[in-house]
């Protein structure tokens, strides 16, 4: 198979530093100027006049030029189109029922093969130098998405547990909660939900744990209050409301590949030239247009960054 | 139930009206007020003009068995515009795969159609409703005469198993739905299979009655 190594990010899409730190004097200023306004309310990170929920806003969220320019999905689908199994296979169960999760408090142990196992209270992760990632999220249905995630890099948590030599994958569990989770009642999937990444690919820059989105904390819908984003994988491999992280030396076995071994594998990489069983990768549906009108780029976009992590690798043997 | 004549088309109108409502609702949408179908109208409008192709096709096979069991008589004049919408549904459900999932480029929809066995089962359940449409006019029925006009019409035995199948292979974990699709049909076809199976007995119990007469008796 050619893999194409397609340069998705062109340099010319990457807002050089001057520019953007203007922008966001001139966002600052226009946010002065409508607070004095009628409407009195700007999102965090720039992105003004996007209605939200309204929730938590986090500070001191600073700009990434890992970030994609195209336009970021509004916040209204991206919190009322979601794939939370356990609130329900409905795309609207999670936002209607997600509500009953309890994000405080919460912990997230981290253990395994490390040297420092730690659980880290939700309060510690919010203290980590966070930014706003703008990241194209490709599910594994051929629909699409842009999102303007906030969080930090999975490799500065990893630091502070320090991985032992043994450690070559990493396991996120989220959490299996059957009073305040409707949808895990049903045996859809292998409870609790538990994904897992290569090390290397865990310690990718582009691998962040995401606490916010639109400048605020996560919606419940998108996993609050803390969860894995991994933009060149279907959106399945981005963990959310996770409880727990494990450093292993075997390659876990993941909810989906315990579900559906032919349909979905380990990897997962977006790939157009890898069809699902029933369905095609070749387009993609941008949220909320009507048509799929979009070619599906090799690892969404991310080749340039990432391409390399697989090198020499057979990408339909491991899909 | 016995109902005047003119209550009975009064109701038959209100049905064939009523059974516009999801596809109307869906131009509606479109044409006024794109996010009343979500963030993913077209995902909406595979979804719901497949679902009611499955519904119409239930609703055509539960005529019979209504009649039959409850001496609904009058259900009969309504059969063939339900078997009707049943395709009608069946094809708006294939133009949104045709041009929302693959913008009508043709080489992908016919790679997709014999490739995925659920879409290969889908297509069809549809290509068979297609003479059954066909052939749904009065002319027809007397141009082919009741006989042959019957056995083709019972491709539908085929046709709602398909539409079945085509929808619990396509779903992803959750079963729920095509479960309960699968078990509507079972107890359509199933009165069926009874129904033959009582007729077989009583014809033999009165053969066993009433023996032919022996030549030489």
């Amino acid at each position: 198979m050619l893999i194409r190594r397609p340069d998705h990010i062109r340099p010319a899409e990457i807002t050089p530093r001057p520019f953007y730190e203007r922008r966001r004097a001139l966002l600052k200023l226009a946010g002065a100027g409508s607070a004095l306004g009628a409407a009195g309310l700007l999102a965090a990170a720039g992105r003004a006049a996007e209605p939200t929920l309204g929730l938590e806003k986090l500070p001191n969220v600073a700009r990434s030029a890992l970030s994609t320019t195209e336009p970021a999905t509004a916040y209204k689908y991206v919190t009322t189109y979601n794939n939370f199994y356990e609130f329900g296979t409905d795309k609207d169960d999670p936002m209607q029922y997600a509500k009953r999760l309890k994000v405080r408090p919460w912990t997230v142990a981290v253990e395994g093969e490390v040297e420092r196992p730690r659980t880290f209270a939700i309060e510690d992760l919010l203290k980590f130098p966070l930014e706003e990632r703008v990241y194209r999220l490709r599910c594994v249905e051929a629909w699409s998405m842009v999102v303007p995630w906030v969080g930090f890099e999975f490799n500065a948590l990893a630091k502070l547990v320090q991985p032992t030599s043994r450690a070559r994958f990493v396991e996120f569990v989220t959490a299996y909660r059957p009073e305040e989770m409707p949808g895990v009642r049903l045996p859809v999937l292998d409870w609790p939900y538990v994904e897992g990444l290569r090390i290397d690919e865990a310690m990718h820059p582009l691998t962040i744990m995401a606490v916010g989105l639109y400048g605020e904390v996560l919606p419940n819908q998108n996993g609050a209050p803390v969860r894995l984003v991994v933009p060149w994988k279907y959106g399945f491999k981005s963990a959310k409301s996770i409880v727990r992280i494990r450093f292993v030396a075997q390659q876990p076995k993941t909810a989906w590949e315990k579900a559906a071994p032919n349909e979905y594998g380990f990897y997962s990489n977006v790939n157009p030239g890898v069809d699902h069983p029933r369905w095609s990768q070749r387009r993609e549906r941008r949220i909320p247009e009507l048509f799929a009108k979009r070619e599906t780029v090799l690892f969404n976009g991310y080749g340039d960054q990432v391409a390399r992590l697989y090198a020499g690798m057979d990408l339909k043997k491991f899909y | 139930m016995a109902l005047s004549a003119r209550s009975m088309s009064a109701l038959k109108a209100a049905v064939f009206l009523a059974a516009l409502v999801p596809v109307a609702r869906i131009g509606w949408a479109l044409a006024f007020d794109p996010d009343a179908l979500g963030a993913n109208p077209a995902e909406f409008i595979t979804r719901s003009t497949g679902d009611w192709t499955l519904r119409f096709l239930l609703l055509t096979l539960a005529v019979t068995p209504l009649r039959k069991a409850l001496g609904w008589h009058w259900l009969a004049g309504w059969r063939r515009m339900l078997g009707l919408y049943a395709f009608f549904y069946g094809v708006t459900h294939f133009a949104s795969f045709v041009s929302f999932d693959h913008v009508f480029v043709l080489a992908e929809i016919l790679k997709d159609i014999v490739k995925r066995p659920f879409i290969t089962v889908g297509v069809t359940a549809l290509a068979l409703m297609l003479p059954l449409a066909i052939t749904s006019t009065d002319r027809m029925v007397r141009r082919l005469g009741a006989k042959r006009w019957r056995a083709l019409h019972r491709l539908v035995y085929l046709i709602a198993p398909l539409g079945v199948l085509h929808f619990w292979w396509m779903v992803k974990a959750d079963l729920t739905e095509p479960a309960i699709y699968a078990a509507l049909l079972t107890v359509l076809l199933g009165y069926r299979v009874a129904a033959r199976l009582r007729e077989a007995k009583r014809k033999a119990a009165r053969n066993r009655r009433a023996p032919l007469p022996q030549p030489n008796a």
